[in-house]
């Protein structure tokens, strides 16, 4: 394998989680729901299918994915609810619930690789290998390169085409960009929309927790996500929130990992250089953006 | 079991005090209108610049520093939030992420990729005398490192500014009905600056206690969610300065149980106790429901319009 | 020194495509009340915004007493002695009186001392108010004063009244507009901005006319007759709905559409905003609703529009009602989407599956086209069409989306005159086709020239007094009527 396939492959394999928790991110922005929650979500659904791994028998075949994706995605969807519901009955503004989540979603994990769920010789802090069964079957044969590539492209378009056609999207649009016109002039119960929206969002950044633990780790670690909720932000955003952009903006920022975890390798540099880069990008995208309304509203 | 206690109550006063100088510096950001979820990296900056100000000069430098680096990282949010208008959340968020890889990144260029585990000089718990004889409380609140006897200064001064000076009843108004204050000859803009800056050189302290009053060393991301702590901390502070103190100590002593029960020896996860003041964050925010007298331009872009 | 207290001199403003100002000129006398006068949009308020530094004109100048000045902020005008009241009061709900009178101010604040000076400064004007009151606990009338006691607190001697008689009854409108009188006899100034030619003649010296950023009239309140300043303001644009007010016609009661029994609202802090009121509006009528601000009138629009939950009583409306709500850019408009989008919020909370954008697209061309948007296709952005066309929008999808019944707040806000008089008509033909219709507006005028029956909203309480000016201001007001 040459160096640049072997760099694709990278890009991608980084890619996948980045452009699912992109989308998580990309779906809640749009219904004007401050979700900086997608890393606990990604978490919350990584432990799910690892725990779902670990514990069904080995005789159920591809079953065990299914399952273990399923457990994932509901994982997710619970640990969004929460900060849904913290915010629909008590006011509770997300993105300080969503941030608690995330650390206690950390710890949650991290007590559970060291406790119940950790490996049979209790030396090191992971859970043992999920059963052969879910595994997620490999894209290219003889690379890291998984199925969850094509189930994230394959959700990009789904969430496009539903934002775009259907009428629940259009109601999650309505109800995010201006929600006192969304209830006034279409009678649009917007609670429930953006709620609906931010559990769907959880459910989305769970199941790339997942994917995660099925395609690529085989197992539940601490610190299993380097902050890719946060990542996310910056994937979501750089897109202009459009599904088929963060198939894009995902693969670059991929690529921006990969080439951080190389660099760290070779030259030194930090990887922590990478969210520098990251906050820049979202930075550089409000700046043009505010710039552009605000020369808008003056001509208005 | 007087000396567990006393112990305790001390370890409730350290752990409130980085946590009170944040929220007080955030109480007078959002009273301004203006909420600053970037104050997360003000305050890690806080604590690199700590370290790299105490090397030169003493652990004095090192807040002054601080101090300087919590404001810088202030500056970058009230550019965006305040100067452009732009989306406080996202901007916010931006200004966590980017101080938080910034100090990680500054830190290994300053220190080396190994992170020398450096020390830094620290204060020593100085005792003011009389007072802390008082018993029970008096050495918890009157043996404590001198940043906080600050703290105990800047908490009335920042009370007395608020409610007892037209510069503070102007932030007030900026916060409630921007509009009113403009045309009374307020300008909004630079005042909401002016307090986002307050607000990181606070957050700024904030860091460099955890690292001279505390740690007395550097740690990636030892912010550890203090900023966002200390916006809940606000919240059920109801925006009074001394609400903010108040509430930073029952915070306090969420994170103080942690070293009660290890040096009880309880067999109790530790993970339960780290993960306690988020919980505890969630728990005060739903509780303080329907209560709060939050600005009621808090977190508004779109105010000039009106 | 000359007696000119405030000069503003060919002001122009522009705003992107927008002229505002289009070369505007105002002389305001020491010791006169001066009245600017011109339809919504004429330019009033951007022309004193302009005085107060609250906005910088792209040309022209500005004198106060003769020496010219440049304000960068309104503190600069605040400096040389001008204050406004601003249309939309400018007050923080949350403070008091006296924080909100101190506001702008200096140095350490003892509100003792702002106190006295409150009550020192009350004495001498006769505008009575408790300096220790919360703002939001005082009613409309009572927040006028304050605002104007705010602006005469710092040595003001030219005061700017934007409209101060729209959130008050006829009653306290006179008295106001008295005291301004007074206010103005040891030689301050008052610009009082109206669109009303009655409070012009009756109360000011001077008048100024604007019309399209322009000023096109100025002169002796003395020498001037309605009908001079009518042709002034409106210009050649005089349209027939405008002036000439509908005759009721009630001869026979169609249909029940809208009707409500024993409705009580509560709010979210449980004050009672609409107490046992009974209501019916039949097909083919317009029910005018006259209320001071603040009085329920704006929950008895929402619950007739079904958009608003009652805490007791029978509420009998169609499944739809199109509703015009007074905050466009907020609650009927999403600025950032398509013409298309916009309308297809119609029955957004109902639908299925997938959008039909063919057909939606197709509705909205037919929009365009019947109800004159002037805009060059479906697909443009509602942001970028003026507040004429924009209303235009929501009027012909509210209308055609319910086609029984109509609920209309201050319709006609913001728009200029022809804007206005294309929204009149559609309500009136919307009637004629049989729908049932209720219209609220803050301007009498405006409810008077549209409705057959007036119902007026007092302290929740709804009463029905003949229709008439004189009675309907009582009723207002919460007096009996006789």
């Amino acid at each position: 394998m040459t160096e640049t396939m072997a760099f694709v492959v990278d890009m991608l394999v980084h890619a996948t989680p980045l452009v699912i928790t992109g989308l998580a991110v990309a779906l809640a922005f749009r219904a004007g729901v401050w979700n900086i929650g997608a890393d606990g979500q990604f978490i919350a659904g990584a432990t799910a299918a690892a725990w779902v791994g670990v514990s069904v028998p080995a005789g159920i075949g591809w079953l065990a994915l299914i399952i273990a994706l399923v457990a994932g995605v509901i994982a997710g969807a619970i640990w969004a609810a929460i900060a849904a519901w913290l915010r629909s009955r008590f006011g509770v503004l997300e993105v300080i619930s969503t941030i608690m989540l995330n650390f206690i979603a950390t710890y949650g994990a991290s007590f559970l690789v060291r406790g119940p769920l950790q490996e049979p010789t209790h030396v090191y802090p992971q859970t043992s290998g999920i059963v052969s069964g879910a595994h997620m079957p490999i894209l290219l044969r003889g690379t890291r390169l998984h199925w969850g590539f094509v189930i994230a492209v394959a959700l990009a378009v789904i969430a496009w085409w539903v934002m775009k056609y259907s009428a629940t999207g259009f109601r999650v649009r309505a109800s995010g960009v201006n929600p006192f016109a969304a209830r006034s002039a279409g009678l649009i119960d917007v609670s429930r929309v953006t709620a609906f929206a931010f559990v769907a969002s959880g459910a989305i950044a769970g199941m790339a927790g997942a994917i995660e633990v099925s395609g690529v780790t085989f197992a539940l670690y601490e610190n299993i996500s380097p902050g890719y909720g946060y990542t996310a932000i910056a994937v979501a955003l750089l897109a202009g929130l459009n599904p088929l952009g963060v198939i894009g903006t995902g693969i670059l920022f991929g690529a921006l990992e990969t080439a951080a975890g190389t660099m760290q390798r070779n030259i030194g540099i930090p990887s922590t250089t990478a969210s520098v880069i990251e906050a820049i990008v979202i930075l550089a995208v409000i700046a043009v953006a505010q710039l552009r309304a605000n020369r808008v509203t003056t001509s208005a | 079991m007087i000396d567990g206690t006393s112990a305790f109550l001390e370890g409730v006063v350290r752990t409130a005090t980085p946590l009170a100088f944040a929220a007080l510096g955030e109480t007078v950001t959002e009273r301004s209108g203006i909420i600053n979820i970037g104050l997360e990296g003000s305050i890690i900056a806080g604590a690199l610049g700590a370290v790299v100000g105490a090397g030169y000069g003493g652990v004095w430098a090192g807040f002054a520093f601080a101090a300087v680096c919590g404001c810088a990282v202030a500056a970058i949010f009230a550019l965006f939030a305040v100067t452009l208008r732009a989306d406080q959340i996202i901007s916010g968020t931006a200004v966590t992420l980017l101080a938080l890889g910034g100090t990680g990144t500054l830190y290994r260029v300053l220190y080396g990729s190994a992170g020398a585990a450096l020390n830094t000089p620290t204060l020593d718990p100085a005792s003011i005398p009389l007072l802390s004889r008082i018993p029970v409380v008096g050495r918890a609140l009157f043996v404590q490192p001198s940043i906080t006897y600050v703290l105990y200064v800047l908490v009335p001064v920042v009370m007395w500014w608020t409610y007892r000076t037209h510069a503070g009843l102007g932030l007030r108004a900026i916060g409630e009905n921007p509009a009113a204050a403009t045309a009374a000859g307020i300008r909004a803009k630079k005042v909401q600056f002016l307090a986002v800056l307050f607000g990181g050189l606070l957050g700024g302290i904030s860091g460099g206690t955890l690292v001279l009053a505390q740690a007395g060393t550097f740690v990636e991301g030892m912010s550890a969610g203090r900023g966002f702590i200390a916006i809940a901390i606000v919240v059920l502070g109801r925006w009074n300065p001394l609400g903010a103190a108040l509430a930073a100590l029952v915070f306090g002593a969420a994170s103080a149980l942690q070293f009660f029960f290890q040096a009880t020896g309880s067999n109790l996860p530790y993970q339960l106790f780290l993960a306690f003041p988020y919980v505890l964050t969630l728990v005060a925010l739903a509780a303080t429901h329907g209560r709060t007298n939050s600005p009621a331009a808090l977190g508004r872009q779109d105010f000039e319009q009106s | 020194m000359s007696d000119v207290a405030l000069e503003l001199a060919s002001i122009t403003k522009r705003f992107g495509r927008l002229t505002a100002l289009d070369g505007a000129s105002l002389q305001a006398m020491r010791g006169t009340v001066h009245a600017l006068l011109g339809e919504n949009g004429a330019g009033k308020t951007t022309l004193m915004r302009i005085a107060f530094g609250m906005l910088r004109p792209d040309s022209g100048s500005i004198a106060v007493d003769g020496t010219g000045r440049s304000f960068a902020s309104p503190a600069d005008a605040i400096a040389v002695g001008i204050g406004m009241v601003h249309q939309h009061f400018t007050l923080v709900p949350a403070m008091t009186v006296a924080e909100n009178i101190a506001l702008g101010g200096r140095g350490s604040f003892r509100p003792a001392k702002i106190r006295d000076a409150i009550l020192a400064l009350s004495e001498r004007t006769g505008l009575a108010v408790d300096p220790s009151a919360r703002i939001e606990d005082l009613p409309a009338g009572a927040q006028q004063r304050v605002e104007i006691l705010k602006a005469l607190s710092r040595d003001t001697r030219i005061l700017i009244l934007d409209e101060p008689t729209a959130v008050l009854t006829p009653t306290e409108s006179r008295e106001l507009l008295q005291k301004a009188r007074e206010l103005v006899s040891n030689g301050g100034t008052a610009i009082l901005i109206t669109h009303k030619l009655r409070d012009a003649l009756e109360f000011a010296d001077d008048i100024t006319v604007l019309r399209r950023g322009s000023t096109v009239w100025s002169g002796r309140a003395s020498e001037a007759t309605e009908e001079t300043l009518v042709a002034a303001m409106l210009g050649g644009e005089r349209t027939s709905t405008e002036m000439q007010p509908v005759t009721a016609i009630a001869t026979n009661r169609n249909a029940t559409v809208l009707s409500l029994e024993n409705v009580s609202v509560r709010d979210d802090a449980g004050v009672e905003r609409l107490r046992y009121v009974t209501l019916s509006v039949h097909a083919g009528e317009i029910v005018g609703i006259a209320a001071v601000e603040g009085n329920g009138q704006r929950e008895l629009l929402r619950v007739l529009a079904g958009r608003m939950r009652v805490t007791s009583g029978d509420v009998r409306i169609p499944a739809v009602v199109g509703f015009i709500p007074e905050d466009r850019h907020r609650d009927a408009l999403i600025q950032d989407f398509s013409l298309r989008d916009n309308v297809a919020l119609l029955g957004a909370s109902t639908r299925r599956g997938v959008m039909g954008w063919a057909a939606i697209g197709r509705q909205t061309r037919e929009l365009i086209r019947d109800y004159d948007v002037r805009a060059p296709d479906e697909l443009t952005r509602a942001r970028s069409l003026s507040g004429g066309n924009q209303q235009k929008l929501v009027v012909g999808r509210e209308i055609e989306g319910s086609q029984t019944a109509l609920v209309a707040e201050n319709p006609s806000r913001g728009l200029d005159v022809q804007a206005t008089a294309a929204v009149h008509a559609r309500i009136l033909a919307a009637r004629d086709a049989g729908m049932a219709v209720v219209i609220y507006s803050s301007d009498l005028d405006e409810v008077l020239a549209l409705a057959e029956r007036v119902v007026v909203v007092h302290a929740g309480k709804v009463t029905e007094p003949s229709r008439e000016y004189e009675s309907i201001g009582r009723a207002m007001l919460g007096l009996p009527v006789s």
